[in-house]
């Protein structure tokens, strides 16, 4: 081509310039959008999706922010996010525990309203939900932790001695009553906050994070003895010597307890 | 020139016409901004759910769904595929308006519009200068990428700020921050730009625009030949680019006002005393002859 011999025609170079521009503007613009976008994904950590959502950089990708799942709640637990007032997802919906928890509803209206996937139509047993798992984050203000028997948010929990259940240890304060401590199992916590809720202080002391928040992950590397052990039904290293353990008591030579005591039950499969 | 000139804009149509007359579209078209967003009110306000949800997405009866196509595509790029009621719900609104003009959705129904449309009937009234004036492709520029960042980011980008969308959720399920928005885009039509908004940089206009680029509905100058230059029309043509074409093409050029851009409003209908134009379809391609007009004016 001659354009590089003949001067460029003004509308030429006019039309280049103002490309150029526009572009210019919208990379500027576009990361400003990013930006924002990007911050957008760090939602405050007590407000949690409804059941069924799907991972949190899917739903941002799946739901319009049209708000028929919150309508379709009978029990008003879903709202909005309002700019600026909650953190930015803008319109994304999510609930707030101790405000009101979801009552996992056996139907899952909700799910059935979304038009778009962002609840994951998938979900039909509401048990299976995981909108989040209950923690209980504070022991020191626990009433059942100091000895006391207020078992409200075990007695509240929709799923009650399954994703909830009190663990009963000996209370070295008074020495002669049991502590009933409230001990969640993830696997079987929906996260519908009902226990939060229900806490009866004044800032509960069993809350409900996202599972990304109240949850670690196990190392793949990292094998479980006695798992192993069940599952081959032998000792998982062959011919493996097993040395005395140093428990406290009497016979041993841990001088800081003396009497000790025998434990009142054995771990299973704990090779003694 | 004739004093006749001189006189404010739509006055001499209100002569002619009388005051209804040279508002019929406009109070239309306020009626129907009131209409849907009352349908969606009636919910919250009184219990009535025949309309439930928002502009991104709604349920009517029970039955039909309607999705933002553009919320929807922002998701497709994003990267999710989304269950078939939304995939209904979008092609029936894009369907409805690839028939009767994508930007019947800005004049007609966009809860933005009556904002810019104060902010600019305010403009007028204090005689301010045009202000800064971005391209009007600058849209197509703000839409690319806005579909550029939500498939970068894997997020529907654009809702984290849309004033439209975000405005209309605030009036159906309670406003936070969105007010600061409604002001924010009444001051820049104000004050930064004549017709900035919706003229220039919103995305959402210039997708719908794209939608009914082809669309049956159209506003033609029929009767062109009647014209006496006031230019009324352009000073409330919000966007009136779109007319020279139509008004002032030579015998044998179409009458048709064929841009995109145009809103189909009416509002050029009401404000010619001498009704130059008249709402007709794509394929309506006649004019009024010289003779026919002097038939009228006889
Ligand atoms: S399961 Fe029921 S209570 Fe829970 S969010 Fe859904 S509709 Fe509301
Ligand atoms: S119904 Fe689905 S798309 Fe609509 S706001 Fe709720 S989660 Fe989002
Ligand atoms: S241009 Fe945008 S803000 Fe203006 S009326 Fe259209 S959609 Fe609404
Ligand atoms: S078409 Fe002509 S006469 Fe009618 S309003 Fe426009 S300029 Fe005035
Ligand atoms: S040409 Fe007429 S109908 Fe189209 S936008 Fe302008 S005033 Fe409205």
């Amino acid at each position: 081509m001659s354009a590089t011999s003949k001067p460029m025609s003004p509308q030429r170079r006019r039309f280049l310039t103002d490309t150029a521009r526009m572009a210019g503007g919208c990379v500027v613009a576009g990361s400003a959008l990013a930006y924002l976008v990007s911050d957008a994904k760090a939602l405050p950590a007590e407000a949690l999706r409804p059941p069924g959502a799907l991972p949190e950089d899917d739903f941002l990708a799946a739901c319009i922010r049209c708000g028929l799942c919150v309508r379709d709640c009978p029990y008003d637990t879903l709202s909005l996010a309002e700019l600026g007032a909650d953190g930015i997802a803008t319109g994304t919906p999510f609930f707030t525990a101790r405000d009101v928890p979801c009552e996992m509803c056996d139907d899952i209206p909700c799910v059935a309203a979304c038009p778009t996937g962002a609840l994951d139509p998938g979900l039909t047993n509401i048990d299976d939900a995981q909108m989040g798992t209950a923690v209980l984050v504070d022991q020191e203000n626990c009433l059942n932790f100091l000895g006391l028997r207020c078992d409200v948010c075990y007695r509240v929990c929709p799923v009650i001695d399954e994703a909830i259940t009190l663990e009963l240890s000996h209370n070295d304060r008074s020495g002669h009553h049991a502590i009933f401590a409230p001990t969640v199992h993830a696997d079987k916590c929906t996260g519908c906050g009902v226990c939060e809720k229900s806490c009866v202080l004044p800032e509960a002391a069993i809350k409900v994070l996202p599972v990304r928040l109240a949850r670690g992950s196990s190392a793949e590397h990292y094998l479980k003895g006695w798992e192993e052990q069940d599952a081959k039904g032998a000792p998982v290293v062959e011919g493996i010597i097993d040395l005395p353990d140093r428990l406290p008591g009497p016979g041993t030579d841990n001088l800081a307890a003396p009497g000790g005591f025998e434990p009142a039950f054995k771990l299973p499969g704990a090779g003694q | 020139m004739s004093a006749k000139t001189k006189l404010p804009t739509g006055q001499e149509a209100i002569e002619v016409k009388g005051w209804l007359g040279a508002h019929r579209y406009l109070i239309l078209r306020r009626l129907s901004q009131s209409f849907f967003l009352f349908l969606f009110l009636m919910g919250p306000w009184f219990g009535i759910w025949w309309v439930v949800g928002t502009l991104a997405g709604s349920r009517t009866f029970g039955v039909l769904p309607l999705t933002d196509p553009l919320v929807l595509m922002q998701g497709l790029a994003a990267g999710h595929w989304p269950e078939l009621t939304a995939i209904i719900g979008a092609l029936i609104v894009l369907a409805v308006y690839a028939l009767i003009g994508g930007r019947v959705y800005c004049s007609w129904v966009c809860p933005i519009n009556p904002v810019t449309d104060a902010a600019h009937w305010l403009h007028d009234k204090l005689g301010l200068q045009k202000g800064w004036q971005p391209k009007r492709s600058t849209r197509y520029w703000i839409l690319g990428a806005v579909f550029a960042v939500s498939a970068l980011t894997g997020t529907i980008a654009w809702e984290v700020v849309n004033p439209v969308t975000m405005v209309h959720r605030g009036l159906v399920f309670g406003m936070g921050f969105a007010w600061a928005l409604v002001a924010a885009i009444f001051v820049f039509d104000l004050l930064v730009a004549r017709r900035g908004w919706c003229g220039h940089l919103c995305p959402v206009g210039a997708f719908y625009g794209l939608l009914g680029s082809k669309s049956l509905l159209r506003v033609s100058a029929v009767d062109r030949a009647a014209c006496d230059d006031c230019m009324d029309c352009f000073a409330v043509c919000p966007e009136n680019q779109v007319i020279s074409p139509a008004l002032r093409g030579k015998p044998g050029e179409t009458p048709l006002i064929l841009s995109p851009d145009c809103t189909n409003c009416g509002r050029c209908i009401d404000v010619c005393s001498v009704d130059v134009f008249a709402f007709t379809h794509r394929f309506d391609n006649h004019v009024k002859t010289d003779e026919q007009v002097a038939d009228k004016a006889a």
